[in-house]
């Protein structure tokens, strides 16, 4: 690694503290947009189902 | 004019827009997130007191801004439901709060990783960072009280009274650095008069709080349209999405 | 009255029952909401005397005696309405330097030092680069030549 890049990493001994906050940052944006469309996904899958037992359930 | 509200109030056509703009904010916020992060990691100088710990400002802030402006979409939302029982309403209060429970919980994060190299300590018990826990516990109340109460109408209505209630927490948090002495600063850019920064710092801080907020309204509008079809299950728009769904 | 407007005004009761009671509870508790006293309380006897509480100001350009041999340190506090003296022994934070503003948490002694035993720096709301500080510095914003 080169020192300039070394030296943007250390964040004048304050890295740690750096990084971190934007690695937590990092997790929880990413975070909320896979849970957001996950839960989109599961509610589509549920209503679908329950829409569709609903339909055998009016054709009988 | 009440015509054009109702149009866009009703949730069939409100979950077109939200479907819509989610894609397009997304990529918008992105291309803000690239540009801010190289503004304020590479670009801006290091601050002449703290050095290069300031730099943890471009995520805490906007993180801190958001947690507050979310708990207002979701106590303005659900007194208008309260008020004017609009259906949409109840959906964006819903789908606000586990948003502002997570920005909240960044900003305490980031604030606290900031506060041990600068202050020497995680946590104190201060007006201001007492009053921003306070926030992330109404987002929990409220979230509680949704999971807890079966019928939808029902939780929607207990969980509006509790956001309304709440708000008088958000300009206690505002002004807790003015009104008591507090180790957390005062306000740099939300105060009367120019903003105490360089603008050389100030340019990335603006565009990764812009990031926030636009990735904000993409994830409410995500969330929204779960909170509408479920809302709205049995009505002939909902059907026909499920149908399409499954055709796909 | 409608029943839309009649909700709205309970509404609006509420918000306003809500900041009154929030407005008088945290009158109540000011000394306790105050996370920190400056030298002119204490010069005025408002801080609690056999108590540990904190105490907030500046510290005074020039004013920080280290002892060469251990972590001791002195320096006073001002408010630039009165000052205070404090004792502390430990590791002080990044931000500690004199001209800065810190909150000491301790205790007064009957001759009107304050032994710390926890120093946290507070930092302003400025930031600007090095440079810009130092040109501030040379010239003051609106300082008379």
């Amino acid at each position: 690694m080169s020192s300039a890049l070394r030296e943007f990493f250390a964040m004048g001994g304050y890295g740690a503290f750096v990084w971190s906050s934007y690695g937590l940052t990092a997790l929880l944006l990413v975070g909320n947009l896979v849970l957001a469309l996950r839960r989109e996904r599961r509610v589509l899958r549920e209503l679908s189902m329950r829409a569709s037992v609903g339909a055998e359930h009016d054709a009988a | 004019m009440i015509k054009t509200l109702h149009k866009y109030a009703s949730p069939m056509h409100f979950h077109a827009v939200a479907r819509a703009w989610s894609a397009p904010l997304l990529w918008l916020a992105a291309a803000l997130f690239l540009a801010g992060l190289v503004g304020g990691l590479v670009l801006a100088p290091a601050d002449y007191q703290q050095g290069e710990s300031f730099r943890i400002i471009y995520v805490h802030v906007p993180s801190a801004w958001l947690s507050m402006f979310a708990y207002l979409v979701m106590a303005g939302a659900g007194a208008t439901s309260l008020i004017w029982r609009v259906k949409l309403m109840d959906a964006i209060a819903r789908a606000a709060a586990p948003l502002g429970a997570s920005f909240t919980a960044l900003a305490l994060a980031t604030g606290s990783l900031w506060g041990k190299p600068m202050w020497g300590t995680w946590w104190v018990w201060d007006a201001r960072l007492t009053s921003e826990l306070l926030l992330l516990l109404l987002y929990l109340g409220y979230m509680a009280l949704q999971s807890a109460i079966d019928d939808r109408r029902a939780a929607a209505r207990a969980g509006a009274v509790l956001a309304v209630v709440g708000v008088v927490n958000i300009p206690i948090i505002h002004y807790s650095v003015e009104w008591w002495s507090t180790l957390h600063q005062p306000a740099t850019i939300t105060r009367l008069g120019a903003p105490a920064m360089a603008t050389s710092m100030l340019i990335p801080l603006l565009l990764m709080a812009l990031a926030f907020q636009l990735l904000f309204f993409a994830l409410l509008f995500i969330r929204v349209r779960s909170e509408l079809l479920e809302f709205e299950q049995r009505a002939s728009w909902v059907r026909e999405i499920l149908r399409q769904a499954r055709s796909r | 009255m409608t029943p839309r407007r009649r909700r709205m005004v309970t509404i609006g009761l509420l918000i306003a029952g809500m900041a009154l009671a929030t407005g008088l509870i945290l009158q109540a508790f000011e000394q306790n909401v105050m996370y920190f006293y400056s030298p002119a309380d204490i010069a005025a006897g408002k801080a609690p005397p056999d108590r540990d509480f904190r105490i907030g100001g500046m510290v005074v350009d020039g004013s920080v005696k280290r002892d060469p041999e251990s972590l001791a340190v002195t320096f006073v506090l001002t408010d630039y309405q009165h000052e205070t003296t404090v004792q502390y022994t430990g590791i002080l934070p990044d931000l500690f330097r004199e001209g800065q503003g810190i909150v000491a948490h301790g205790r007064l002694d009957t001759s009107g030092r304050f032994t710390a035993r926890e120093v946290l720096a507070k930092h302003d709301e400025n930031y600007m680069p090095p440079e810009v500080a130092d040109s501030l510095k040379k010239a003051p914003p609106g300082a008379t030549p």
